[in-house]
């Protein structure tokens, strides 16, 4: 039950999806491709959450992505990245 | 915690102002009612807010002392967080805790883009910029020059590795030794850690 659906080092999309409700994905990072950096453990959904029930829990994942993947003109080298957490109904594998 | 707050000219905001804006005001009147429907008690809130003053960067200096002077903890520490903290007594909340170890080709930086999310629990109450619009939209954004601002000089061969604190996890960063520190006890190695170099925002420690 509730076994993690990605591995480390797996590539995988950020879902880009505006939900009108309280959600922990940033605009800046919705639709972006990163590599799976680690499996973290199961936590009450904050689409749920906020309207008191955050169940079932979700798995979170912390994403790498390249920074120039995320902005125009960076200004750094290609292999700054940036890691973020999410839940894995905002997840799918990417080619 | 050292005299660091007092001569960095960088860490300098003006105080807060009472709160003027509809969200603040919501928030104290969400407050009220809170504490009117018996949810908690403003004794119960007090105490919380003690707690969190009574954690202090101190705490994560003694963190990475012990990190620095055994690596096998280290190990544990680089693996989960929360298990090796809570080793040396400290109470977390139950947060996930990451940490991040920077090396000689490697910074980690800390921010919260949504909203503020900070390591509270362990190294008490967060700075003022680290809750700014500014800090937060712009390191994710333009960490190189964000850090160069905090007097964080970073050549090509360092990658800058930005954690976006964005659900359940709370980080802490590891930062590097300093040379000439090998026989070093590990309370005067504690006593180097300042805050900002927990959070990413310094890299080199200052051992004068």
């Amino acid at each position: 039950m509730n076994a993690p659906a990605f591995a480390v080092g797996q590539r995988v999309r950020i879902a880009d999806r505006a939900p009108p409700v309280h959600h922990r994905v940033p605009s800046y990072a919705k639709g972006k491709v990163g590599l799976i950096e680690r499996v973290c453990g199961l936590h009450g959904e904050p689409e749920k959450f906020i309207r008191g029930d955050g169940m079932p829990a979700r798995r979170i994942y912390r994403v790498r992505i390249p920074q120039s993947d995320l902005w125009q003109n960076y200004e750094g080298t290609d292999r700054d990245k940036l890691e973020i957490e999410i839940f894995e109904h905002w997840l799918e594998l990417a080619e | 915690m050292t005299d660091n707050d007092h001569d960095h000219s960088r860490t300098f905001q003006p105080d807060h102002a009472e709160p003027t804006s509809e969200g603040a005001r919501v928030g104290l009147a969400l407050r009220e009612l809170l504490i009117g429907a018996g949810h908690y008690t403003p004794e119960e809130e007090q105490e919380v807010i003690a707690a969190m003053q009574g954690a202090s960067p101190a705490d994560g200096g003694r963190i990475v002392a012990r990190a620095w002077t055994d690596p096998a903890y280290k190990d544990r520490l680089l693996e989960n967080g929360a298990t090796a903290i809570r080793e040396l007594g400290y109470e977390l909340e139950p947060y996930e805790f990451t940490v991040m170890e920077n090396d000689a080709n490697t910074h980690n930086v800390i921010v919260c883009t949504l909203c503020s999310c900070y390591p509270r629990s362990l190294l008490g109450m967060s700075p003022a910029w680290y809750k700014s619009a500014s800090y937060r939209s712009r390191v994710v954004r333009e960490p190189r020059i964000v850090l160069a601002e905090f007097g964080v000089e970073l050549t090509d061969e360092v990658d800058v590795r930005v954690h976006d604190s964005t659900a359940e996890l709370r980080y802490m960063v590891l930062p590097q030794r300093p040379d000439g520190t090998d026989e070093w006890s590990e309370e005067k190695l504690a006593a180097l850690i300042t805050r900002d170099s927990l959070i990413g925002t310094q890299r080199v420690l200052r051992t004068d």
